[in-house]
């Protein structure tokens, strides 16, 4: 792999959950050091797309490939996928009562680090990477002894998302809405870390429906999604312009199309 | 969809206690009549109280029916068709560990419980109980030091007759159920602790239960007497071979606390739980109870339910003492065809009482969970508070839990709150944990560890850690 090949290629990619079509070929290709934002009405396959990169079984890939690595991952477990490299930030960040968050996290970056053959950390170790990367999301070690997600509030679980990915140094992150349900300092605070965090090296995916994150982190590319279909694709400014004029005025594309 | 043929497998794993001793036993005809009873009374040279405490409960027994409230199926047991004695055939009197069939002795090596004095465990002085009779207690010189009595019940009623006649069947007498009459007239062996007035015991006490044959029920009995201001913690554990015929458990348990005493007992139930089909198993019918005799004293059950095809019991505490406390933690496993019908009595007696239940019942495969309880606050039992907590975890979509609770009382100036809840492992939380490079199985393993936790806690260090290894087991597939 040279340095300039893509990390992430998305080819003509459609799949389906309960026979029901839900992506309608989408290709999208991620280089290094590239910000995608992906913008759409609630419903047009955003979220499905994040989640069949990930590995979610609930859906399948009906045509098309996903690379990764220029590796077709098409059949790979989410887990294999995690190890390797691909992170999703869920817009909602599942509770796990009883789980450990330190445990979780400790556990979670330790497969990650076996798959790169990093030594694997025991607790008094992961506790100083953790504290570390606390910083980052300037979140309470308090939160550390709590169970996963466990009433957490939409902010603190948004951190705890910006926490893991701090912790897996993933080669692409997809955070899906990952701006939903923060306010201002928040927002800023989660922009912020995941600016530290993402370096020439990695790719990020930004599933959002406000300008707001973007003004804090400045994409290189902009796609409009509609329908599980990119109706159109554009540099930062497509997205000021759409907060401008509204999904309405994509509807036009479509019909152009 | 959550891939169900990958949940089948991550809840089969095979039963590693399966193996038969291959030893000489000594047994005694099948049936039950009273020449049967007499005959066992005489095997063990027991005094004439015990005889006809024995008889009292065979003809109580006689008059009794088998109970079928407990949302349990199971084949009808032929009690004549049972052998109600058996035991591995060695020298007469065993002075020292020495003269011990190194069969048994190895026996338990391999079930983890060393006996030997080069290998026993630091910590825990163990009893270990083979069929129908107690074959070794270890460190009973050291705890001889503090007071402490620990032998087989068999012993006691030897050497501690006065004990045994004061309190047995204080805390449950024979008449008190089917399988607890039954328990009386037959029972073989089993544990006897007492601890003397003031003296917190220094180590663990433990006795581990092991049925080799497969047509013989097992029938122990233990007691257990804390007096004033003294404190002790006892394990039991229990495994036995695959047989495809069912074995009878049937064990009475009893505990007594005086003023400020302390009772922790902590089981580890792992019989043989049959096959896939239901072929098989443990009938597992127990009855276990603690008094709270004494003002302060305190009882807490906790328990690790995994093995048996049916499970019948209901650790339970009787608070007289002013400020008694009972507790029961509980964490029953189900799978495949398993049933058990498991929970806990507090009966609140005495004034300003306290009882805390933690139950966690976790279903797989085809099987069937039921909690039972009963909060009884009775008229004098003023001030007294419960705090009841049940929750199920299904595993798949084949198997079931129920939740029944019964609440009476009959003094206003109580409290009692009960909170139950059911939760599926849900395809989210699982692909959540996934996603974040943890193996389906690991996934699904702490989860359910992570359901246990306010169990777990309770238990002996030890304990716990061979709690959470035997439900990852249970609970680990045949996948890689």
């Amino acid at each position: 792999m040279k340095e300039s090949d893509p990390i992430l290629e998305i080819e003509n990619l459609s799949a389906s959950t309960d026979n029901l079509p839900i992506l309608k070929g989408v290709s999208l290709t991620v280089y290094p050091g590239e910000i995608h934002a992906i913008m759409g009405r609630n419903g047009c396959g955003k979220s499905t797309l994040s989640k069949i990169i990930a590995g979610h079984p609930s859906y399948n890939i009906t045509n098309g490939d996903i690379k990764f690595l220029g590796e077709n991952i098409n059949s790979l477990e989410p887990e294999e996928r995690s190890q390797s490299g691909i992170f999703l930030g869920f817009q909602y960040p599942i509770e796990i009562p009883g789980v450990s968050n330190l445990e979780f996290l400790r556990v979670s970056t330790n497969a990650r680090r076996k798959f790169l053959n990093k030594e694997e950390l025991d607790t008094f170790d992961f506790e100083e990477l953790v504290k570390e990367k606390l910083e980052i999301v300037k979140m309470d070690h308090a939160f550390l002894s709590r169970s996963v997600n466990q009433g957490f509030s939409g902010g603190e679980k948004k951190r705890n998302e910006i926490l893991q990915m701090a912790l897996l140094e993933p080669k692409v992150a997809i955070l899906d809405e990952t701006d939903s349900g923060l306010d201002i300092d928040a927002l800023r605070i989660v922009a912020s870390g995941i600016k530290k965090i993402s370096n020439a090296q990695t790719g990020i995916i930004l599933i959002t429906h406000y300008q707001r994150l973007l003004d804090e982190i400045k994409p290189n590319y902009v796609h409009v999604m509609s329908d599980g279909q990119i109706i159109k694709t554009g540099e930062s400014d497509l997205a000021l312009e759409l907060e401008e004029k509204g999904y309405e005025w994509t509807d036009n594309f479509i019909k152009e199309t | 969809m959550v891939n169900e043929n990958l949940v089948k497998d991550v809840v089969k794993e095979p039963y590693k206690y399966g193996f038969v001793t291959d030893i000489e036993t000594e047994k005694i005809e099948k049936g039950l009549n009273e020449d049967i009873i007499k005959l066992i009374s005489q095997k063990k040279e027991e005094p004439k109280f015990l005889l006809d405490f024995r008889l009292k409960a065979f003809k109580k027994w006689q008059k009794m029916k088998e109970p079928n409230w407990a949302a349990l199926g199971y084949k009808k047991i032929d009690y004549q068709d049972i052998i109600y004695y058996s035991a591995p055939k060695q020298k007469e009197k065993i002075s020292s560990l020495d003269e011990v069939d190194p069969k048994l002795l190895e026996t338990f090596d391999k079930l983890g419980i060393p006996l030997t004095e080069q290998k026993k465990l630091t910590n825990v002085a163990v009893d270990a109980v083979f069929d129908s009779v107690s074959i070794a207690t270890t460190f009973r010189e050291e705890l001889a030091k503090h007071g402490v009595i620990f032998c087989s019940i068999s012993e006691a009623v030897k050497n501690h007759a006065d004990l045994i006649e004061k309190y047995l069947g204080t805390v449950v007498p024979a008449s008190d159920n089917y399988f607890a009459a039954l328990n009386s007239a037959v029972f073989s062996d089993g544990s006897f602790v007492y601890i003397p007035k003031g003296v917190t015991c220094p180590m663990d006490l433990s006795s581990y239960f092991r049925i080799n044959s497969g047509d013989s029920g097992q029938f122990e009995r233990t007691l257990i007497i804390a007096e004033e201001s003294s404190s002790v913690s006892y394990l039991e554990g229990c495994t036995a071979p695959m047989f495809d015929t069912n074995t009878l458990h049937a064990a009475v348990v009893e505990l007594i606390a005086l003023d400020d005493a302390s009772i922790k007992y902590s089981t580890v139930q792992n019989w043989y739980a049959g096959d896939e089909e239901g072929i098989g198993g443990i009938f597992n019918f127990v009855t276990k109870r603690g008094k709270c005799l004494g003002k302060r004293s305190k009882i807490s059950w906790s328990q690790v339910e995994t093995g048996s095809a049916i499970t019948w019991k209901y650790p339970s505490c009787l608070l007289l003492g002013e400020e008694s406390i009972g507790e029961f933690y509980s964490v029953a496993l189900t799978n495949n065809l398993q049933q058990a019908d498991t929970g806990t009595k507090m009966i609140h007696i005495g004034p300003k009482t306290k009882s805390t239940i933690v139950s966690k019942g976790i279903s797989a495969g085809n099987s069937k969970n039921s909690y039972r309880g009963l909060v009884k606050m009775g008229t004098k039992a003023t001030g007294s508070r419960n705090y009841s907590q049940c929750d199920s975890m299904l595993i798949g979509d084949q198997a079931s839990a129920n939740t029944f609770p019964y609440i009476k009382s009959q003094q206003p100036n109580s409290e009692i709150e009960h909170e139950a809840s059911t939760c599926r492992i849900s395809e989210d939380q699982l692909f959540y944990l996934q996603s974040r490079g943890i193996e389906f199985e690991e996934a699904v393993s702490m989860m359910v560890s992570g359901f246990c936790r306010d169990v777990f806690n309770q238990l002996p260090m030890e304990f716990a850690a061979e709690a959470d290894k035997l439900l990852a087991l249970k609970l680990e597939g045949s996948v890689g």
